[in-house]
């Protein structure tokens, strides 16, 4: 890690040849605290008395050293794994030993995810929803993290976490009904496919505006903070919408007021066309953490034990010390990043085939579960089987079912409807029944 | 070129060398005086406290405006105030002494991040928690603007009203102030008025700054509170001590007439108040001065009975003419009063340049040009 190094080698240009040697700092600003108090040993006492007083950095020194702080001459942060390739532990310490059957409706739902994406995607394709996002790769970063959350704590997300909701309890007919924009839907048919949302789940309203949710996240738990329920907020993003400045506010902001948020991104090397060598320079995402004075780990993404894991224990630490920890989930996006993509023009399907064939999250899991003989073919075939027909039913239930009323239109922009709104409903609903055959009105539930 | 030059020049030594004898543009001082509206000329008049309100104390504005905050941080336990410099008072004074008095949990200050504050602020009121965000100048709440327009704006729709962010409510220091130029005078208003989920409000003095502060503070949606920042020392009243509420979306008639209707907010309301008198003593004209208080959504029926009653509408604000408020308030007057107007819609405004630094005095809708708009209708 580059700062680690460039602050080992501060620590040793600092001591001037006496020898010093830390090879890994657990964390920087207390180890350094610690050394420039007068028991140090080792460093010459005129260094102390001399010691910066700039308020900027209290925890600094000087050096007569003209040194630049190069990213390139660290080492990147490692990527904590639990199981191989092969569904093989390598440390059983580190299985979190969760029981067969959550491990096995784990499984489940990640299939069933999988197969949830496979018919929407299909479904766009024919035309029968406007617009659809996969998870294609990236079923273990939610389920994984998921898991490892209490139910009330609250999650901000981006768009390619359907797993969480999933894992939460939304059900097929939830995910349809939004897809469908139908008069089930809990957002009234308002938003583009795929932007969920349920309070009873305390999943927030997905929006389309990439890193809005970011500060969002680190003002709710600030409040869930003052509010002492012993709660977290997890802020799901992706590598590309770390780019914005609002990422930038969101981490600032839950350091500095201590807020206890997991900030979870999902690096799946694409931001639609954009690789990350044209997103970023440094160590990826969570390399930024240190500027910020947050805690940061970075996990395999495609490994749901290690996802479950950290995201465990970045959950106890932000409830326990009330601070803002930053989880990077290294993954590969399999699918096109929408509907509206074809990923084929700027990545090789070669690419593609090694993490959907070779690498994958779901695969993975699967050969764990086969090595403890928990599931076998035959069992995979006939859970495909239901999956595939629990969706379809779900699927054609939200098909048929008519679109809300069209004052729902109005309706919620404000708590209640402005006199310049209802003047406008009015106007809306007299024009429609002067053209009755020029609008289709048959698809949708009759305003009362 | 070189005649602006020259101006400038002029203008600059005018300026500098204050006071002088005559104006080198021909005015007396005076005249120059009243052209130049700063903190020492602005005619601030008092409004009488609602009888009904209670005990009274002297608060200029930024006082009333913690006295709200006061109010609302010692009845709701979930309140916090927060942005840039307001837990040691503020740079206008406007949260002195809340740090001490509730902690430093309830008010404090926030990195230097306007789209952090507003995004903070929306996640905390998602919490249902009540969050009074300051942005240090109106000038600088653009690099907020899509948290206020995409996120604020729309939460409670786009989540079907699972969710919503309605006890946020977002301070700005807001219009000309002498000097202020083009990052410290703007108004922004216009801006907002265009977003659907949210409300616009701004006062015009300390009892109404109050009591709409508090009606924003507990409203259920977003609010954005701009506050004309000449007034913050400036305008001093009696305030009442207690709490109060002004009602969102409803205009104010200052004063009745019958032959022009004038519309205004804000610090123009007080150029709009000599603006009458003048029309009175000058031409015996007899104007209507309403305060609109509430940009969005906006008292249509107030001002639609005025213009009836009148026939003549005159609107005024700081904010540059082309898409100003201004706008919508004219084209939805002559599409419901056309048979009654006498007389074009007439708006006297910012013109449509950035604010200036040294031209302030000619760039503000000051009372003479007010005025002249005034005699221009009134003899259509």
């Amino acid at each position: 890690m580059a700062a680690s190094t460039w602050l080992l080698r501060r620590a040793l240009v600092g001591s001037r040849g006496v020898s010093y040697h830390i090879k890994k700092l657990p964390n920087t600003l207390k180890a350094l605290r610690l050394c420039s108090s007068s028991s140090s040993a080792g460093r010459p006492q005129h260094e102390y008395q001399d010691k910066p007083r700039f308020p900027g950095a209290l925890n600094s020194y000087y050096t007569e050293k003209l040194e630049f702080d190069d990213p390139d001459d660290g080492e990147a942060i490692p990527v904590y794994r639990v199981m191989d390739r092969n569904g093989k532990v390598f440390n059983e310490a580190h299985d979190p030993k969760l029981d067969k059957e959550t491990i096995k409706n784990m499984y489940k739902q990640m299939t069933l995810l999988n197969t949830m994406d496979r018919i929407l995607y299909e479904s766009q394709r024919q035309g029968r929803i406007s617009f659809y996002m996969t998870n294609y790769g990236e079923e273990a970063t939610h389920f994984g993290s998921a898991a490892a959350l209490l139910p009330e704590d609250v999650v901000l997300g981006q768009y390619r976490e359907a797993g969480v909701l999933m894992w939460r309890g939304f059900t097929l007919d939830d995910f349809m009904n939004q897809c469908y924009a139908n008069q089930h839907d809990f957002g009234k048919g308002r938003q583009m496919p795929v932007h969920y949302g349920s309070k009873n789940l305390n999943f927030i309203t997905i929006s389309s505006t990439l890193a809005t949710q970011m500060p969002q996240a680190s003002g709710y738990a600030y409040a869930v903070k003052r509010a002492g329920t012993g709660n977290c907020v997890i802020c799901y993003f992706g590598e590309g919408a770390a780019s914005e400045g609002d990422a930038h506010a969101a981490f600032n902001f839950a350091a500095t007021l201590e807020a206890p948020v997991i900030f979870f991104c999902r690096n799946n090397g694409y931001a639609i066309s954009t690789p990350t060598g044209d997103q970023y320079r440094g160590d990826g995402i969570g390399n930024c953490y240190r500027g910020y004075g947050m805690k940061a780990i970075r996990v395999d993404g495609n490994d749901v034990f290690a996802v479950y894991n950290v995201t465990k224990a970045a959950r106890k630490i932000a409830v326990e010390q009330s601070q803002p920890i930053m989880v990077e989930a290294m993954t590969y996006r399999i699918g096109h990043h929408s509907t509206s993509d074809d990923s084929s023009v700027y990545r090789s399907l070669k690419e593609v085939n090694y993490w959907d064939k070779e690498d994958h999250p779901i695969g993975r899991l699967r050969h764990y579960m086969e090595n403890k003989e928990w599931w076998n073919s035959k069992m995979e075939e006939e859970w495909k089987r239901e999956a595939r027909q629990q969706v379809m039913a779900a699927f054609s239930r939200a098909e048929k079912a008519l679109k809300p009323p069209v004052e729902e239109m109005f309706s919620d922009v404000y708590d209640t409807l402005p006199s310049r709104l209802k003047k406008q409903y009015k106007e809306c609903m007299d024009h429609v029944a002067k053209y009755p055959h020029e609008y289709p009105t048959e698809l949708y539930q009759p305003d009362k | 070129m070189a005649g602006v030059r020259e101006l400038t020049k002029l203008l600059k030594s005018h300026l500098l060398h204050f006071p002088r004898k005559s104006h080198p543009l021909g005015g007396s001082r005076s005249a120059f005086q009243t052209y130049g509206r700063c903190a020492s000329t602005l005619t601030f008049v008092p409004d009488s406290p609602s009888p009904l309100d209670g005990e009274t104390q002297k608060m200029n504005l930024f006082q009333s405006l913690t006295n709200a905050m006061d109010i609302i941080l010692d009845s709701d336990p979930t309140s916090v105030v927060f942005g840039e410099d307001v837990a040691f008072g503020g740079v206008f004074r406007c949260t002195v002494g809340l740090k001490d008095k509730y902690g430093k949990d309830r008010v404090f200050n926030t990195p230097l991040s306007e789209q952090g504050i507003v995004g903070f602020g929306i996640g905390m009121a998602a919490a249902g928690a009540t969050a009074i965000a300051e942005i240090q100048f109106a000038d600088y709440i653009f690099p907020a603007f899509d948290q206020l327009v995409n996120e604020a704006a729309k939460f409670r729709y786009r989540s079907g009203n699972l969710f919503n962010c309605g006890s946020l409510t977002v301070r700005a220091p807001c219009g000309a102030v002498g000097h202020g130029a083009h990052y410290h005078s703007q108004s922004v208003e216009s801006f907002f008025a265009h977003v659907p989920g949210l409300k616009v409000v701004i006062p015009r003095g300390p009892i109404q700054a109050k009591g709409l502060l508090l009606s924003s503070i507990r409203d259920k949606n977003p609010v954005v509170f701009f506050e004309p920042k000449i007034l913050y020392r400036q305008a001093v009243e009696e305030v009442p001590v207690g709490d109060y509420e002004i009602p969102l979306s409803e205009a104010e008639i200052l004063e009745e007439g019958s032959d022009v209707t004038v519309v205004g907010w804000g610090t123009q309301i007080h150029v709009l108040r000599d603006v009458c008198k003048m029309a009175k003593d000058q031409l015996g004209v007899s104007c209507e001065l309403i305060d609109l208080r509430t940009i969005l959504p906006w008292d249509e029926d107030t001002v639609f009975k005025s213009v009836m009653k009148t026939g003549r509408l005159l609107i005024a604000h700081e904010a540059t003419l082309t898409g100003g408020f201004g706008a919508e308030i004219s084209s939805t007057v002559q599409e419901h009063c056309f048979l009654s107007l006498e007389a074009p819609i007439q708006r006297v405004c910012g013109w449509d340049t950035p604010f200036p630094h040294i031209f302030e005095p000619f760039y503000l809708p000051d009372k003479w040009r007010c005025f002249e708009a005034l005699k221009k209708i009134s003899s259509y």
